[in-house]
């Protein structure tokens, strides 16, 4: 007999290889070497999370009650994909175009954007998914048991509560550890996906395994099998057909409405050919997996005693005939089954409560706004990580307080009745554009409703939530209202809760759709949803707003990371023929930005934040004619002549620009002599009026003397300095300069830039600065490097008006490309400033306090040029911010 | 010449409308073909491998269908495989 | 009560210069040098004299001489301009806006002390 010890170790070590798959497969795709990650096989094997514990285990048990009818549960599936070509395809080309994180937030977004229907639909998620997670824990204690001695006295020292406490905190570290990785759903969980594709082929192996050893070792072989099949009280109940299509239906529903499954499907897909493969190998996938439960049930029911527990003859049977191997392999398989779906469930739950519960009452608390919010990026994965704990204690929870009875077995029927709710609104909406907010809010409502009246609550027994008189005679004697015989009808109650359920929720969404009127928003997205083949132009939602682009940039890099924010602008901005991080606010930049931002935060989310800053959320007269306006023709024409008429302003806008550039630089030509007189004659007149005086005046005390003599000689340093200066820059600005190059440590340059700028002494400003990743082997001109840091880290000194000042120099490595920024937590640059400080005497604030001539950014522009790199003003970051780019030349390899 | 061409690509286009009609109807053929049991009303070992015979069956036309579909856009003609 | 001047101007070295040299001829010498609210400190300070900088912090020599000129009380004080820049159109503007004497810096301690006895005699 192996040893309960000797289980737990395997059960161990199998969880160590699941994390050190998931580790690998994050590494390499981190690495970009991710390939074979994104294969078509993996995609389908991912799929897989459909199979829970439920099935591995329960279909035997299924099959051993009821005959074939456990079959129902794969054929849907297998219909749905296999017609892919009708729902599946145009599901998963809307989640990439419209970004979409979940299911709630894919019904959100079709219908206006609305927040209520997220929020609908995540809860109608959590409460159909927490019983099946308490099934999958039940499960996973129920096997444990199984190899436990009869009789023995151990397991008594063994709480199965304890097993399950266990389980689920595992799994909630491995979910929370790969499911929470990378903010944006859209970024996909590699690791996740690769360790269930891996835990896909354990379970399949192990039931063919199982089914194997059961046909040829103890069955005699196919022709035999199919005799004892005959004979056996498996092939003896008449197939019930209201059941069998009732169910297969159920299923269908199932694999496009449940949470996991959409999770799967759509966010997790890589590339849309990968559903091309999935919609023939997954229909494999459940045939391999169904293709050994009779001939299981068949034989247990033979070999077994009686009491036995058919659910469990998946392992009780190989346990029975001494084949441990094959017991432990069989029980890897289940335990593969739970646990793959618990942490895909839990990503999904969690992606959803994150995003249409936790963050929109965040921003509603927080009244400034989504620019002056904190770093709303941690928030989110705050929010996630307690979310996926949450779950998976309430799934817990659930499995406590129902006893781990066998009130649990019915439950994976009963969550695919409840989440099959959103399957009206969820069809509708990508097919249907009149359907609208209010028919599925109310189809979803009433679906929700009755579900929980006619199955979920009736499901904890009688006397349990519903009284038995209730349950027998309906609520106050009223008999047509009776929870399992509605209007009087009599079948099963399955059967029963899904057809008056669904039959009244499309009757409402319908209803509800025809009555009312949609508003722009909605139109524009149900069209959108709808003609997602025919139009993969961008929805016009935002037209000429008023949003600074500082500030979304701002509130952008807390949702998306500073790099990939900055690096999202200045695409958008290069495309709009614009240097520099802030493009013009086009309704198509508002557009894609809000899609970015939906693939963290959930469309809903992302239009109220970006809507909080551009200052209108509402569509106008002109998106509402482009609605109206449905043929193509009329599409094609209007958006050629936007095209041309953006065009003309852009080059306008370009032409004004260079002008306006022009003629601030000639001001500042004709400014130059007279700003180099002024420079000169300042410490000039100090030094004539004092040398005059020295001179002049016969009895003057000796202290006096010194002074002045100080003065002057300080004033003679400062005239050298601006010759210095000057000549510098000429010499810069003429190409005459051979530069010395030779390889250094950048954080060597900093240190001695740091030191000489003088920011060691008590009233210095503050550098903070991250060693490890300054330790980078450069080759370059270092002198002339080092005085543009000196410079850039005296102006903060000088100029960074904070209190408590503060400079933070930044590297890191983008697009080849070694970028080294310097932040203070000043108060920045001025908007209308920041195209002139790079020239000459460009001083901003009063130049006497600061002692310099204002050719330190100009000379460090000249330098960086003729580095080959270049430094730029960065926006967008609170205080003034610069940032130096070296070449990738410049890059030595250490 | 110009014409052969076109007419070339005419027939592929036409073929590829139908084998998306067939990617359309490979559902509905799934439909009827799992209702059938029920006609028999038992499950007996018959029953059992007519279903897995069929379920096969339209796992391999699914498999067919997709490789078809998937081969877009259509190769220039001359390079076009049988 | 002695004489009295005003002065106007921001580089600390050169107001410390032009103390010393002015104190020592027995001027009372005032400063101030804020552009802003120099106007102000002419009105408050009723100096004999004022001697005043063109290129000071928040504004201009030039805008503060044409409001001094405009005000009844002190329009007709003398004042001293004092300009780093030293181009013809700068001594253009000094003497179309009002100027008693403009001076280019650097200049001399006695060219100053002679200008402003001349603005003052007593």
């Amino acid at each position: 007999m192996i040893t309960y010890d000797l289980l737990v170790a395997i059960c161990l070590a199998y969880v160590v290889v699941l994390f050190a798959v998931a580790f690998w497969a994050e590494r390499r795709a981190a690495a970009g070497r991710d390939n074979w990650l994104r294969a078509p096989l993996v995609y389908t094997l991912s799929l897989s999370v459909y199979c829970t514990a439920w099935t591995f285990y329960g279909a035997v048990g299924y099959a051993a009650r009821s005959g074939l009818e456990f079959v129902t549960i794969y054929l849907g599936p297998t219909l749905v994909l296999i017609g892919w070509w009708w729902t599946l395809r145009k599901l998963v080309r809307i989640g990439k175009t419209q970004r979409i994180t979940s299911i709630a937030d894919l019904i959100s977004s079709r219908y206006g954007k609305s927040n209520t229907l997220g929020v609908i639909v995540t809860l109608l998620a959590v409460v159909g998914t927490t019983p099946y997670i308490a099934l999958q824990l039940q499960s996973v204690t129920l096997s444990f048991a199984v190899f436990v001695p009869q009789g023995a006295g151990r397991w008594s020292s063994i709480d199965p509560n304890a097993t399950a406490v266990a389980v689920a905190a595992g799994l909630a570290l491995f979910t929370v550890l790969f499911g929470t990785r990378n903010l944006d759903a859209n970024e996909r969980h590699h690791g996740v996906v690769m360790a269930i594709a891996v835990e896909a082929v354990v379970k399949l192996f192990a039931l063919l395994a199982v089914g194997s050893f059961v046909v040829w070792g103890l069955g005699g072989g196919p022709g035999e099998m199919m005799a004892r099949i005959n004979a056996s009280p498996v092939a003896q109940d008449q197939i019930r057909a209201g059941r069998w299509i009732g169910l297969t239906f159920l299923s269908a529903a199932a694999v496009l409405t449940l949470p996991r499954m959409f999770q799967v499907l759509v966010v997790e897909n890589a590339d849309e050919k990968h559903l091309a493969t999935a919609s023939w190998a997954f229909p494999l996938y459940l045939m391999l997996m169904s293709l050994f439960v009779v001939p299981i049930a068949v034989i247990g029911l033979e070999v077994m005693p009686p009491q036995a527990n058919p659910d469990l003859f998946v392992l009780t049977v190989p346990l029975d005939q001494g084949r441990e191997l094959l017991a432990t392999l069989a029980f890897l398989g289940g335990f593969s089954s739970a646990t793959s779906m618990v942490i895909v469930a839990a990503i999904a739950l969690s992606t959803m409560v994150s995003n249409h519960i936790v963050m929109p009452l965040f921003l509603n608390w927080k009244s400034e706004g989504a620019t002056m919010s904190g770093d709303v990026r941690k928030l989110v994965l705050r929010a996630r990580r307690f979310s996926i704990a949450g779950v998976l204690f309430l799934g817990y929870l659930y499995y406590r307080l129902s006893g781990g009875s066998e009130a649990l077995a019915a439950i994976g029927l009963i969550s695919f009745a409840g989440v099959a709710q959103v399957l009206p609104a969820l069809l509708g909406g990508i097919f249907w554009r009149g359907a609208t907010r209010r028919g599925a809010l109310a189809g979803l409502v009433t679906g929700f409703a009755l579900w929980a009246y006619t199955l979920f609550l009736p499901s904890f027994g009688e006397g349990a939530v519903m009284s038995a008189r209730l349950l027998a005679e309906g609520p106050w004697g009223i008999g047509w209202l009776r929870p399992q015989a509605l209007f009087g009808v009599q079948m099963d109650p399955v059967v029963h809760a899904v057809f008056w359920s669904l039959i009244l929720n499309v009757l409402a969404f319908f209803s509800g759709s025809l009555a009312g009127f949609p508003g722009p928003m909605e139109r524009l997205q149900g069209a959108q949803f709808v003609n997602v083949f025919e139009r993969s132009a961008e929805g016009r939602a935002w037209t000429h707003g008023q949003a600074e682009a500082e500030d979304l940039l701002l509130m952008a890099q807390r949702i998306l990371g500073p790099a990939e924010a900055q690096a999202l602008f200045h695409r958008v901005a290069a495309d709009q023929g614009k240097g520099g991080y802030l493009p013009d606010i086009t309704p198509e930049f508002l557009q894609h930005l809000e899609r970015e931002l939906a693939g963290s935060v959930g469309a809903a989310t992302a239009h109220a934040m970006v809507g909080q800053i551009v200052g209108r959320s509402s569509v106008s007269v002109g998106d509402l004619m482009a609605v109206a306006d449905e043929t193509a023709q009329m599409m094609e024409y209007s958006s050629q002549l936007e095209a041309k008429s953006e065009e003309l302003a852009r080059t306008a806008r370009q032409l004004r620009e260079a002008n306006e550039k022009l003629t601030a630089l000639s001001i500042q030509k004709d400014a130059f002599l007279s700003q180099i007189s002024h420079e000169l004659r300042t410490p000039m007149t100090s030094i004539r009026a004092f040398s005059e005086i020295l001179i002049e005046t016969k009895n003057l005390a000796p202290e006096e003397r010194t002074r002045y003599s100080r003065v002057i000689h300080e004033e003679a340093l400062r005239l050298t300095r601006l010759l210095d200066d000057l000549l510098d820059l000429s010499v810069l600005e003429n190409g005459q300069v051979t530069l010395h190059e030779q390889a250094a440590d950048l954080s060597d340059l900093l240190d001695r830039a740091a030191a000489a700028a003088g920011c060691s002494g008590p009233g210095g400003i503050r550098i903070r600065r991250d060693p490890a990743r300054e330790r980078i082997r450069i080759f370059t001109d270092t002198d002339r490097l080092t005085q543009v840091f000196i410079n850039l880290i005296a102006n903060a000194q000088k100029y960074c008006a904070a209190e408590v000042p503060e400079l933070r120099v930044e590297v890191r490595e983008a697009g080849g490309r070694l970028a080294v920024d310097f932040i203070d937590n000043g108060a920045g640059i001025p908007r209308k400033s920041q195209a002139l400080i790079f020239e000459k005497f460009s001083r901003l604030t009063d130049p006497r306090s600061a002692g310099g001539a204002g050719l330190g950014l100009a000379i460090c522009r000249e330098v960086m040029s003729k580095l080959g790199g270049s430094i730029i003003y960065l926006p967008g970051q609170r205080g003034a911010a610069f940032r130096v780019t070296l070449p990738q030349a410049c890059r030595r390899a250490a | 010449m110009t014409r052969r061409t076109r007419l070339f690509l005419e027939r592929e286009g036409y073929r590829r409308r139908r084998l998306r009609d067939m990617a359309r109807l490979l559902p509905v053929l799934g439909i009827v073909l799992f209702l059938l049991p029920l006609l028999h009303g038992r499950p007996e070992a018959g029953v059992i491998a007519y279903l897995f015979l069929a379920w096969a069956g339209l796992i391999l036309l699914a498999g067919l269908l997709s490789r078809r579909l998937q081969e877009d856009p259509p190769a220039p003609p001359g390079e076009s495989g049988p | 009560m002695g004489k009295h001047v005003l002065l106007i101007e921001d580089e600390p070295n050169i107001i410390e210069a032009i103390r010393f040299i002015l104190s020592r001829d027995g001027w009372r010498v005032d400063t101030h040098s804020d552009g802003q609210s120099a106007l102000d400190a002419v009105l408050d300070r009723r100096p004999d004299v004022v001697i005043l900088d063109v290129m000071l912090p928040n504004r201009s020599g030039y805008d503060i001489l044409r409001e001094i000129r405009e005000q009844d009380e002190i329009g007709s004080l003398p004042v001293l301009l004092l300009t780093a820049k030293g181009q013809a159109k700068d001594r253009e503007m000094a003497e179309r806006l009002g100027a008693s004497r403009f001076m280019t810096k650097p200049f001399s301690n006695t060219e100053v002390l002679a200008a402003l006895r001349e603005l003052f005699p007593q």
